[in-house]
């Protein structure tokens, strides 16, 4: 078993091709080895959650079955194409200057459309900063999310709309207002959920283990995404852990699963399943979604002075849009024309991205001062006017000089 | 409760602390020990036993965890009161304080409130070990986005408490715990002042007091030696360190044209160089003397036994009166 707690599960799960699954699934993997190569090693990679292989080819695990209609299927695989021309655009604006900084997640949508399509309207998001694919799924406006890239603000939407909070910079911050939030739900007897993202250098933090303590002992309805990239800027997971990220759960009393996190479905069904014992009670539960970061770690790293090509190669290998692709064509679910019109409607994102960053404003000057306080700051107040007396000035000035 | 009551500072927080979480079941009390134990000041004494664990929350022994957790229940609606079991313990803190707590309002462009209020029993003057005497006020009254009160008497600590949990900003709520057991009238009646009021406890014309805090009192009785030997001393209690309310100090100084400010924490980059710039700037023409200051040193607060000596007392504070009556 790789995960403890998920019995009710197993009623939902395909008897007819278990015992294949069920072969793949079980070995143990000794808890004491250090990962040092290019991806899992055999026995972590036995320790995967996978519904879909880098072929392409659907596979059933004991403990996670799903079972997608054809148009969810799709919708997955479009989630995917889009996010990714979405990170693409942005990334080509850092580079055109339009945009300040970049977190690409590209080699990530998986991880996160797989576990953003797992969550109800209800549920809360807290992600760090690389979550674009998440954000996508909680319908917030893809453009939203530049305006800090930009510099135009700390973040550009309200979190309370699409349930989806600010993006969190300090690392692993965000995981204890997850877990102070999930007890709050829990207080008001709420059945929804909350989930918290973070990246495998987020694992070393003190925030995290004091969040991991709290929705333990509190056992408040969090689920903890962890997308171990496998780089934290240029330093490998291993300079962060000596066991496999989703183990050190055992040791704060909750589950942990490590699934393939370029696998869209296997995301999606663990995270389904994590979601649910967290609204029926049963607390929280860490998911490392094991994938890789294909790109620079933001636009102002150059992987190439940490990381071998060879092992960027290797992941290329296991892109997770080409293997839904693969699945959705072999099974007769898409068409040269279906393709083809998601391509048309990622060159409109595309388009339409462009121009909205380009026509954002700067802000106002006075914005310096907005909402620093809920309720005023009498110093805030005083700058505020002298500064707005000082702009004035200039304006005064303008106008005598064009009297002149 | 009785009008005109005299309680303990440490008895007027606790009789908040219940007004405020039966004026509004949002309000939660969160902390390492609040519950059972009460607090180890007893601040919290019995409001687990009359609200229960789900409002009073007996924490796991991490401040960043109790901050942070607290960020996220205000997050969903509610009104936080944390408390931070010692000043020098807030450290661990400081990072939610001051990065998530200061900051969350504003980068959510005033979508969201986070009205956490952190309870701090701070300064010295009670014979503790290191870490437990820390007067930390200058390094959040330096961050925007929070605000920063201390009480010195026990109305105040009564209403500036209930105030905190009201608004909602993020507050810092300095106790000055070597005064939880003096007793003061409680007035539970009368309209309070607004929360960031300085207030002149004592008038005078030749010189003013700017203080908060324990430095109250210890300015209260440099007025009282100061007038047997015939200096008229106004001393400020500020209650206010973010914002400070500089009106009510310039005009007293604007009166006495003379400004001493004390504190405990240490001089050098402190919150009386604040107080004597901007006072200095507001009051130019008025001033007789240079503003002075009177606070502790720069060093790491010494062994209790030395306290005593690091610790701004009566001596210290009236020579330093004497010398801005000397210009």
């Amino acid at each position: 078993m790789t995960v403890e707690g998920t019995a009710e599960r197993k009623t939902a799960r395909d008897g007819s091709k278990r015992t294949t699954a069920k072969k793949a699934t079980t070995k143990k993997a000794s808890p004491s080895r250090a990962r040092n190569s290019a991806g899992p090693d055999q026995a972590e990679q036995d320790e995967l959650v996978q519904l879909l292989t880098p072929e392409g080819i659907r596979v059933e695990h004991p403990d996670y079955a799903i079972d997608l209609t054809a148009e969810e299927l799709r919708g997955l695989y479009r989630d995917m194409v889009l996010t990714r021309r979405f990170d693409a655009e942005a990334t080509t604006l850092q580079r055109q200057g339009e945009l300040g900084l970049w977190a690409s997640l590209l080699g990530q949508e998986a991880a996160q459309i797989g576990s953003g399509r797992a969550l109800r309207d209800d549920d809360y998001v807290f992600p760090t900063y690389r979550e674009h694919g998440v954000a996508w799924c909680r319908g917030v406006d893809p453009t939203n999310l530049l305006g800090m890239f930009r510099g135009v603000n700390h973040g550009g939407w309200d979190p309370n709309s699409n349930n989806f909070h600010l993006y969190t910079i300090v690392i692993g911050s965000q995981t204890l207002h997850a877990t102070g939030y999930a007890m709050g739900v829990q207080k008001d007897g709420a059945d929804s959920a909350v989930i918290a993202y973070f990246g495998d250098g987020a694992s070393s933090q003190g925030d995290v283990a004091e969040s991991f303590t709290f929705s333990a002992v509190y056992n408040a309805p969090v689920v903890f995404f962890c997308q171990n990239n496998q780089w934290a800027i240029s330093e490998r997971t291993e300079k962060q852990t000596r066991v496999p990220l989703y183990q050190r759960a055992r040791g704060f009393g909750f589950p942990g699963v490590r699934v393939d996190g370029n696998d869209v479905l296997a995301c999606l069904a663990v995270t389904k399943a994590a979601l649910e014992r967290a609204r029926t009670g049963q607390g929280p539960m860490l998911i490392e979604a094991f994938t890789y970061r294909m790109g620079a770690h933001t636009t102002s790293d150059d992987p190439t002075r940490y990381r071998p090509d060879e092992e960027t190669l290797a992941w290329e290998a296991k892109d997770p849009i080409l293997r839904l692709r693969k699945y959705l064509e072999a099974s007769g679910l898409v068409d040269d024309a279906y393709l083809a019109a998601i391509e048309e409607e990622s060159d409109v994102l595309g388009k339409r991205v462009r121009d909205v960053v380009r026509a954002m404003p700067d802000p106002d000057h006075l914005a310096i001062f907005e909402n620093v306080y809920a309720d005023g700051h009498a110093l805030v107040d005083e700058e505020r006017a002298q500064f707005a007396a000082y702009q004035a000035s200039f304006a005064d000035a303008d106008a005598a000089a064009e009297g002149n | 409760m009785a009008v005109h009551e005299k309680i303990t500072i440490a008895k007027a927080i606790n009789a908040s602390l219940r007004a405020s979480m039966e004026a509004d079941p949002k309000v939660l009390v969160m902390g390492e020990d609040v519950g059972k134990l009460g607090g180890v000041f007893r601040v919290t004494d019995g409001l687990q036993k009359d609200f229960g664990d789900e409002r009073v929350i007996d924490t796991p022994l991490a401040e960043s965890g109790i901050v942070g957790t607290a960020i996220g229940l205000a997050l969903r609606g509610y009104r936080p009161v944390v408390e931070i079991q010692f000043d020098g313990f807030v450290f661990p803190a400081y990072d939610q304080i001051v990065t998530q707590l200061a900051k969350m309002h504003a980068r959510a462009l005033g979508k969201v409130k986070v009205p956490v209020v952190i309870r701090i029993p701070y300064a010295g003057g009670i014979g503790a070990v290191e870490h437990h005497s820390e007067s930390p006020e200058a390094l959040f009254a330096h961050v925007a986005g929070l605000k920063i009160v201390s009480p010195s008497n026990s109305s105040d600590a009564y209403w500036m408490l209930q105030q905190a949990i009201a608004g909602d900003d993020p507050v810092i709520y300095f106790e000055p715990k070597r005064r939880y057991h003096d007793k003061s009238r409680l007035d539970t009646e009368s309209i309070p002042d607004p929360l960031h009021k300085a207030r002149i406890t004592r008038p005078g014309s030749d010189l003013t007091l700017a203080a908060y805090g324990p430095m109250v009192k210890v300015c209260e009785d440099v007025a009282k030696v100061a007038a047997e030997e015939g200096k008229s001393v106004e001393v400020v209690d500020l209650r206010s360190i973010s914002p400070i309310d500089f009106d009510t100090v310039q005009s007293s100084v604007e009166k006495t044209g003379r400004l001493v400010v004390v504190h405990e924490a240490p001089v050098f980059f402190g919150s009386g160089a604040e107080i004597a710039a901007r006072i200095t700037e507001r009051c130019f023409y008025h001033l007789e003397a240079p503003v002075l200051r009177v606070g502790g040193f720069h060093a790491p607060y010494p062994p209790s036994r030395l306290e005593d000596e690091y610790l701004p007392g009566l001596d210290r504070v009236l020579d330093a009166v004497d010398r801005a009556l000397a210009y």
